[in-house]
């Protein structure tokens, strides 16, 4: 309301660069005012229409100091890569890069080779600080990608299936051959997690200190990390599985199968929210776009598919990838890695029509199984058969961090501060839903009656006269006589109407049920009161 | 090719030396906080819950009296003084800043917080001078002085506005006029166990009930048999105002309009008089008696009354006809037989100085304090020592609370029982505002609207809410009956906040 206000006061005629500034400030007001305001007109109270007013006029204040504060005080500004004349950007090699960007950056491009440990797989914390790796032969590692030290590297003498960090660097989760365990950053084992099993995939959800977990044999676990507390046990019954994915809008847990469903689950219910048929043979890989609104999935058919989840649509689908492993930066980039070639598609178009951003191919014969941007950073790091590689993907990660959500020179103080703050925080598992914004908000109240009389006469009727209408075939002759085709439409009635007598019928003898019930608490006649077995005294 | 890659360095994003702050930068982008609505709602959900649990209002309590405490009246000149007039006739001037270690009554029950934010809210010039008022005060270690004179009850007590005179009066018919000791010597050393005498001291005929000080003039008003107005220069009235002849049990200002004033009587009416004229000048006649009247400071046009059923009435001064609001949740089974010992108090109320609110205190052996516009109570405060309460009083900085009762006690409260009292840090004061804002965005959802209104009571009182709203409960259904069964409009409903009127008498 007082938005609007402001805007049409605003209208007067600016100098030409006020006027594109004020443009500006209105496309970045629209991402902080999080959606339309109410309706006042609508409301007849007088008092709550201007507690609402005063309320939405703050709203509208705070989303405009947001902008501004966007505009003019962010300390740092998104990368970019641009083609100039005839270069297309994604024949831009790495080292064409090198050549440009500073010193700092450069040392981002790097290939760790571990040749007899492989495939790697890793993971990041929420700053994009520190990256967990563990290759499938037991060695795990911790990594501070600031100062690339080495913080802890182990190897703890199994299979490792997956790494994930909890809500700090300080502790990880790795799914090992027979158990996932919990470690510290120091290496010691804390916890084995009997009750999940051989698990193949492991995922972390920050808000809610879960632990999602799935083994090869759709067994969808939820365990709390703070209680220990198991919330959620599921079989998916869908078949084997080797993706799960966390949206990160909603805290919903995807999971892939080999038949090319996605699920997707919350930890309150047995049933998936969701079941999507996605791929015609096995999904190999997913990814959430961090709106929410977007999941791309990707098919052993060699296709890419992008998906809409508030219509659950396919929004475009690129051919020709048979990618092991997606993942959507922060700026919205996806990257999909496919045998020993990491592409990077971009959406810039804004219609969420993706198309060839970068592409990056490592040496032939290694095998990326994990392809992860680095968070706030212009970063991609790739897991593969012979170790990791990072490069440099210019204009995929968020320039500006926010100290509070996470920070990547956080201090060990500011750490700790931080965790106590998250547990406070902590989410109840009830808060996971398809679609968060509902919380807060009071569902419109509606009285469930029992249909009358009339109304199931009327829904009956309906149904008889539907059937009544249907076109009956054709028949060979002898079967097609009038008579036949009448005791014919007969029966469809008779089986429409069934539905309805057998309900009727049903309620009918609860009634006469309860009237039995009744007679036989009555006093019996005297002369039969004899025959009446005596209840043994208790 | 034009190539730009996110490059921090690590100079620039954190702090020069260990001695500095360390730095911070927001970004305040929806899609780095996923989830944003239910985080707040567990925020909400656990200021909520830390609000229960830091809900201590109780600070003190101030031992002295003899005989329960009829009337207080606040300094308006000085913060922390309060005086209090008991039935034996004793008045006496509190320092409610000041506290003694252990031995008086009511520290039994206090927990460290509330000792330290004692030692928080005398301010730091205070802190040291304490201790020597320990010693020096002989009477009580709280009672600053005593002002004896009265043979019977004090039935009123009022200070000028600048806070030097003191004048009360009682039911051994006098009015006395005290000079009040100035602030200084309350810190100093000659804050003697020294009686104080009268200045001035003025029989009457009759017992005086009430009595009231003009805002900012020098007039004040005592009421009994008739409404007098008093100056201080004078051993005579210089105005009586009657009208009927029923015992006039309180009297009060406007604060807006210094020639203003409210009496309530026991022929259950509720006049103002204004001074320039020889009449009373509007009158309005209720079901039940108002027992004390309070102006708000802040709309002096709009005052709020006791009354004898359990409930507040608000007013506009200029329509009558109406209340305003009704205020209902007192409960006070028990009052008709002690209205036989103490014919004339069951409620008292006081209005916050920022008009936003009032406090109560009834017999239901409880204080609560009303939203100006609000219909229920937000908060009510009780302890098993308390029983009835015969004056309450906001501070005049609206932060604490001070309530006298039949147990000889003064007690003081904070007025937010959860409120943290002392020099708040600008961390902690921002905290706290967000809480706030959190939890009223979210007051409506069930389980934070379970644990901000849950308030213990005694057993006593919820039986007596319950029976009261059973017997509410029944009336209601019982005209609804009644209106069913009879012709379509010959029983009309009157509102509530017009049914307890009789009638307005211009």
């Amino acid at each position: 309301m007082g938005l609007e206000e402001e805007a049409g006061g605003s209208a007067k005629i600016l100098p030409p660069t006020e006027q594109e500034l004020s443009a500006e400030l209105d496309t970045k007001l629209q991402k902080y005012l999080r959606g339309e305001g109410a309706d006042l007109e609508a409301l007849k109270d007088k008092k709550l229409k201007g507690q609402l007013f005063v309320r939405e006029k703050l709203y509208g204040n705070s989303a405009k100091a947001a902008a501004k504060f966007e505009k003019w005080l962010m300390p740092s500004e998104g990368g970019y890569l641009e083609a100039e004349g005839v270069e297309k950007t994604w024949r831009i090699k790495q080292d064409q890069l090198t050549r440009e960007v500073d010193i700092l950056s450069s040392r981002n491009q790097y290939d760790i080779v571990l040749k007899d440990l492989g495939p790697y797989t890793l993971d990041f914390t929420p700053s994009g600080r520190y990256m967990a790796t563990a290759g499938r032969k037991g060695h795990v590692a911790i990594v501070d990608m600031k100062s690339m030290e080495l913080i802890r590297e182990m190897q703890v003498k199994e299979t490792v299936r997956d790494i994930v960090f909890l809500h700090n660097e300080s502790f990880f989760a790795v799914a090992q051959k027979k158990y996932p365990y919990i470690y510290n950053r120091d290496g010691i084992e804390l916890h084995c997690l009997k009750e999940h099993g051989a698990v193949s995939r492991l995922q972390f959800l920050k808000n809610h200190f879960l632990l999602a977990s799935i083994n090869k044999f759709g067994q969808l676990r939820y365990q709390d990390v703070t209680t220990g507390e198991m919330i959620g046990n599921f079989r998916t019954g869908l078949g084997r599985t080797e993706t799960m994915q966390i949206n990160p809008y909603n805290g919903v847990v995807a999971v892939g199968h080999s038949a090319g469903t996605v699920s997707m689950w919350k930890p309150t219910s047995a049933a998936p929210l969701v079941k999507m048929l996605c791929h015609h043979g096995p999904i190999s890989a997913l990814a959430f776009h961090p709106n929410g609104h977007l999941m791309a999935s990707c098919g052993r058919e060699k296709k890419i598919k992008i998906w809409d989840l508030r219509k659950f649509e396919v929004v475009q689908t690129i051919p020709g990838h048979h990618a092991k492993t997606l993942d959507f930066s922060q700026k919205g980039l996806l990257a999909a890695g496919t045998g020993s070639y990491a592409q990077v598609l971009g959406d810039f178009s804004g219609t969420q029509n993706y198309s060839r951003y970068m592409g990056h191919s490592i040496a032939k014969g290694y095998q990326i199984g994990k392809v992860s941007f680095r968070p706030y950073e212009d970063v991609l790091v790739m897991g593969h058969s012979m170790g990791w590689s990072s490069i440099l993907i210019p204009g995929s990660g968020e320039p500006n961090f926010d100290t509070w959500v996470a920070n990547p020179f956080e201090t060990s103080e500011q750490r700790r501060e931080k965790e106590i703050h998250s547990l406070l925080d902590k989410l109840p598992p009830e808060t996971i839903m398809l679609d968060p914004s509902k919380i807060g908000t009071l569902r419109p109240y509606k009285k469930r009656e029992k249909p009358t009389k009339e109304e199931i006469e009327a829904e009956k009727e309906a149904a008889v006269e539907s059937v009544k209408d249907i076109a009956l075939k054709k028949k060979t002759k002898g079967r097609n006589k009038t008579s036949k085709r009448v005791m014919k439409r007969k029966v469809l009635i008779d089986k429409a109407k069934k539905p309805f007598l057998e309900k009727q019928m049903l309620e009918e003898g609860k009634v006469a049920g309860k009237k039995r019930n009744l007679g036989e608490e009555t006093e019996l006649p005297a002369s039969l009161k004899r025959f009446v077995r005596k209840k043994a005294a208790v | 090719m034009k190539v730009k890659v996110i490059s921090r360095s690590t100079d620039e994003f954190t702090r020069e030396r260990s001695q500095d702050l360390q730095r911070v930068f927001r970004n305040f982008d929806p899609k780095l906080r996923p989830q944003e609505k239910a985080v707040e709602y567990v925020r909400a959900l656990n200021a909520a819950k830390l609000e229960k649990i830091f809900a201590r209002p109780f600070i003190g309590a101030m031992d002295g009296h003899i005989d329960a405490i009829s009337c207080m009246a606040k300094n308006p000149n000085f913060l922390k003084g309060i005086f209090s007039g008991s039935m034996d006739g004793d008045i006496r001037l509190w320092d409610i800043a000041s506290r003694a270690r252990g031995s008086l009554s009511g520290t039994k029950g206090m927990t460290l917080i509330t000792l330290c934010e004692i030692h928080l809210m005398m301010d730091a010039y205070f802190t040291f001078l304490y201790p020597k008022l320990h010693r020096t005060c002989g009477l009580s270690r709280k009672t600053v002085c005593q002002f004896p004179g009265h043979q019977g009850a004090v039935r009123g007590l009022t200070a000028s506005t600048d806070g030097s005179t003191l004048i009360s009066c009682g039911t051994d018919c006098t009015v006395r006029i005290w000079s009040v000791p100035v602030a200084a010597t309350l810190e100093s050393d000659h804050a003697s166990n020294k009686p104080i005498e009268a200045n001035a001291v003025y029989v009457g005929k009759n017992a005086y009930w009430a009595v009231d000080h003009q805002w900012g003039g020098d007039l004040f008003a005592t009421t009994g048999a008739r409404v007098e107005i008093w100056n201080h220069n004078r051993s005579q009235p210089v105005n009586t105002f009657e009208w009927g002849t029923d015992t006039v049990i309180s009297v009060r200002f406007n604060p807006g309009e210094p020639n203003l004033l409210a009496t309530s009587a026991s022929d259950r009416s509720i006049a103002l008089y204004d001074l320039r004229m020889s009449t009373p000048a509007r009158k309005l006649i209720m079901q039940t008696r108002t027992n004390s009247i309070a102006w708000n400071p802040m709309e002096p046009l709009n005052f709020t009354t006791a009354n004898e059923d359990c409930s507040c009435y608000s007013y506009d001064a200029r329509k009558l006809d109406e209340a305003k609001c009704v205020h209902k949740d007192h409960v006070s089974a028990v009052q008709e037989i002690y209205n036989l010992v103490y014919p004339y108090f069951s409620m008292d109320i006081d209005y916050s100085p920022t008009g936003r609110e009032f406090v109560t205190g009834s017999y239901d052996r409880t204080v609560r304090i009303f939203p100006y516009n609000g219909g229920h109570s937000r908060e009510i405060y009780h302890t098993k020592r308390m029983q009835r309460v015969f004056c309450v009083k906001f501070s005049s900085d609206a932060s604490y609370i001070i309530s006298g009762s039949d147990d000889t006690n003064l007690r003081l409260w904070k007025a937010k029982a959860s409120e943290q009292m002392g020099v708040l840090l600008p961390r902690e004061q921002k905290k706290h505002e967000y809480q706030e804002a959190v939890k009223n965005r979210y007051k409506h959802l069930p389980e934070v609207k379970r644990i901000v209104r849950h308030r213990h009571l005694p057993r006593p009182i919820y039986k007596a809410k319950e029976l009261r709203r059973m017997v509410i409960d029944a009336e209601k259904k019982k005209e609804e009956r009644r209106k069913a069964h009879s012709t379509p409009g010959s029983i009309v409903t009157e509102s509530v906040r017009k049914r307890r009127i009789i009638r307005e008498v211009e």
